[in-house]
């Protein structure tokens, strides 16, 4: 018997070793780990070096400043773009986290006529995405006069069909025993998604929190056609516009000041929260 | 006898209000949600179908929509040389960027799964383009391809490459940048599905003395099958809806030679104010989604999609 384990090891090492292909391969994954990672330094450095040094790529000895950040502070306001996006990703986070939760139980516990029906209808809005339907969306929202309003930029994403589907599954792992329990001891149905299924979902909330907040935070087309009041606006329209007044090429350091300040909260979070987001996005199919 | 009967009709009975109690309940769960799906998803649907029948323009601002059947579509298909394009520069961007981004994905998730040194670090660097808006992407990768002092400019000490002004190049450098913003996303799909796979059946093929290639090909490649089919979707819908770049990159230019369908109903509905048009433009690129995602459906094995 140990005989046989230690061959099967014997030839498991073995089947590991270092083959000249193998090393070739690794050596090349390496170095396009570290040339997919050159854009994002680049975007730091530039961001950070004195304006003097800014199309000198390969300067060195320079003392990062924040001179660049202050400077293009006071060129727009992003203060407000900021306010703005953590608004519309808050209120649209509250929103679905309700609309989901109550759909996700709907779907997963309840034997009902035209369940598979609407499950269906549902579906429709993972395949014909709200990014598609800008044109009608926006001749909706402008007929119920919110242009120009966060509410208006948020309404289309009030309902997640991705976010139900999650829920669906998650609920149904849940052992129904659990609500049993509660039924007998009196909850009616509010009590108990509150006391029994919140605390069991947390996990899903945050898988599911994280892709739609990214999504909400980096959403463009959308916002820039329903807002127009610049001090409505949110970070990705603000950085659009910024970037647009500045002539090509002219101004790096402010483009990549004004880009990192768009992108940072949103790496900086995946940086201490990896895994989380890994395996949050495995279970989406967003963009 | 009848009075069994008489108990079955009472249970059956019974059992109908109760289910329709439950569908009551069940409907009111689902009611938010679904006034919301019918706002911004279903009846924007419908409305294009319907606005794409009408003349709707500048032109017809004080009559109001004049009805022209499907004339919107015969020009589209027949004059629109930007429509053609736009048509033609989606369907490549999708047949380009698919395969190599799935390619590229399993190479990345399988490496990335391997790895011992800078295990974290190769995940984070493969990932986190997925979490930068297109805006961002689009300013980063201008610095890359700007003549002369951009960075491939700067590298190669040329300043004769005109990425994003050449008509024959444009559509390349995008879909480059396009293919470093998703194969992150793509990977992570991969590694849970190479996660799923049974390790007894790579020792076994080590038992039988399989090479790496017969390995990947014979048991990696048939396993990941389900999820490169619905990776396949994900990337396909993908080539239609991201647009942003444009905006800041190249506006659909030069001449049109890198626009997207998407683009073209922004430009056609906000630029132009042609409702019209960009309805019979959206319906289009609504009836390309739905066929990818039928194609989807029928072909698949539902278990990859939630469940």
């Amino acid at each position: 018997m140990t005989a046989i384990t230690a061959k099967k090891h014997r030839e498991k090492k073995a089947a590991w070793k270092m083959t000249p292909g193998k090393f070739l391969l690794y050596f090349f994954m390496y170095a396009f780990a570290i040339l997919c990672l050159i854009p994002l330094v680049w975007l730091v450095r530039t961001a950070f070096v004195p304006k003097a040094l800014e199309l000198d790529m390969l300067a060195v000895g320079w003392v990062p400043t924040f001179s660049n950040i202050t400077r293009i502070w006071g060129m727009a306001p992003w203060g407000n773009y900021y306010v703005n996006t953590l608004i519309l990703v808050a209120g649209v986070l509250a929103a679905q986290f309700i609309t989901i939760t109550m759909a996700g139980y709907a779907f997963a516990r309840l034997n009902f006529y035209g369940k598979n029906t609407l499950f269906i209808l549902f579906l429709t809005q993972i395949m014909i995405a709200a990014d598609v339907l800008i044109l009608p969306n926006y001749m909706t929202i402008t007929r119920l006069g919110l242009n120009d309003t966060l509410l208006g930029a948020m309404l289309p994403f009030f309902a997640s069909a991705m976010g139900t589907f999650l829920m669906r599954q998650t609920i149904k792992t849940i052992p129904y025993e659990l609500e049993e329990a509660a039924k007998i001891d009196g909850c009616n149905l509010f009590t108990m998604i509150i006391r029994i299924y919140l605390p069991l979902l947390v996990p899903c909330y945050i898988a599911h929190g994280l892709i739609a907040a990214s999504y909400q935070w980096n959403n463009f087309l959308w916002p820039l056609i329903v807002i127009n009041k610049p001090a409505k606006r949110l970070l990705t329209v603000g950085l659009a516009i910024f970037a647009q007044a500045s002539e090509i090429g002219a101004l790096w350091s402010d483009t990549c000041a004004a880009t990192l300040l768009t992108v940072a909260p949103l790496l900086i979070l995946f940086f201490f929260f990896q895994k989380r987001f890994i395996e949050s996005f495995a279970h989406s199919g967003i963009k | 006898m009848s009075a069994i009967v008489n108990d079955r009709a009472v249970s059956l009975a019974r059992e109908r209000r109760r289910m329709w109690r439950t569908t009551r309940l069940a409907w009111m769960l689902l009611l938010p949600s679904f006034i919301f799906l019918a706002m911004f998803t279903f009846y924007p649907i419908g409305y294009s179908v319907w606005n794409s029948l009408y003349k709707d323009n500048n032109a017809t601002i004080r009559t109001g929509p004049v009805y022209i059947g499907l004339k919107n579509y015969v020009s589209l298909f027949t004059k629109d040389q930007i429509f053609k394009q736009a048509f033609i520069n989606n369907i490549i961007v999708a047949v380009v960027t698919v395969p190599i981004s799935l390619g590229l994905a399993i190479m990345m998730a399988i490496f990335a799964n391997k790895v011992k040194i800078g295990k974290g670090l190769v995940r984070v660097s493969f990932f986190y383009p997925t979490l930068l808006p297109m805006v961002a992407v689009a300013n980063i990768w201008l610095f890359i391809y700007t003549p002369g002092y951009g960075m491939l400019g700067y590298i190669f000490n040329n300043n004769t490459w005109h990425f994003l002004t050449d008509p024959n190049a444009v559509l390349p450098a995008l879909i480059v940048m396009m293919i470093w913003k998703q194969a992150g996303y793509v990977m992570i799909f991969y590694i849970s599905g190479l996660q799923n796979i049974n390790p007894e059946l790579y020792e076994a093929a080590t038992i039988d003395g399989a090479n790496n290639s017969q390995t990947f090909w014979k048991i990696t490649w048939p396993m990941l099958m389900p999820t490169t089919l619905y990776v396949m979707i994900i990337t396909m819908t993908n080539a239609f809806k991201l647009v942003d770049h444009l905006y800041i990159l190249t506006k659909g230019g030069p001449g049109n030679a890198s626009n997207m369908l998407l683009f073209y109903v922004y430009q056609k509905a906000f630029d132009q104010t042609n409702y019209g048009m960009a309805s019979a433009i959206t319906v289009v690129v609504i009836v390309l989604l739905l066929l990818i995602t039928c194609v989807q459906f029928f072909t698949q094995d539902k278990r990859t999609f939630y469940s």
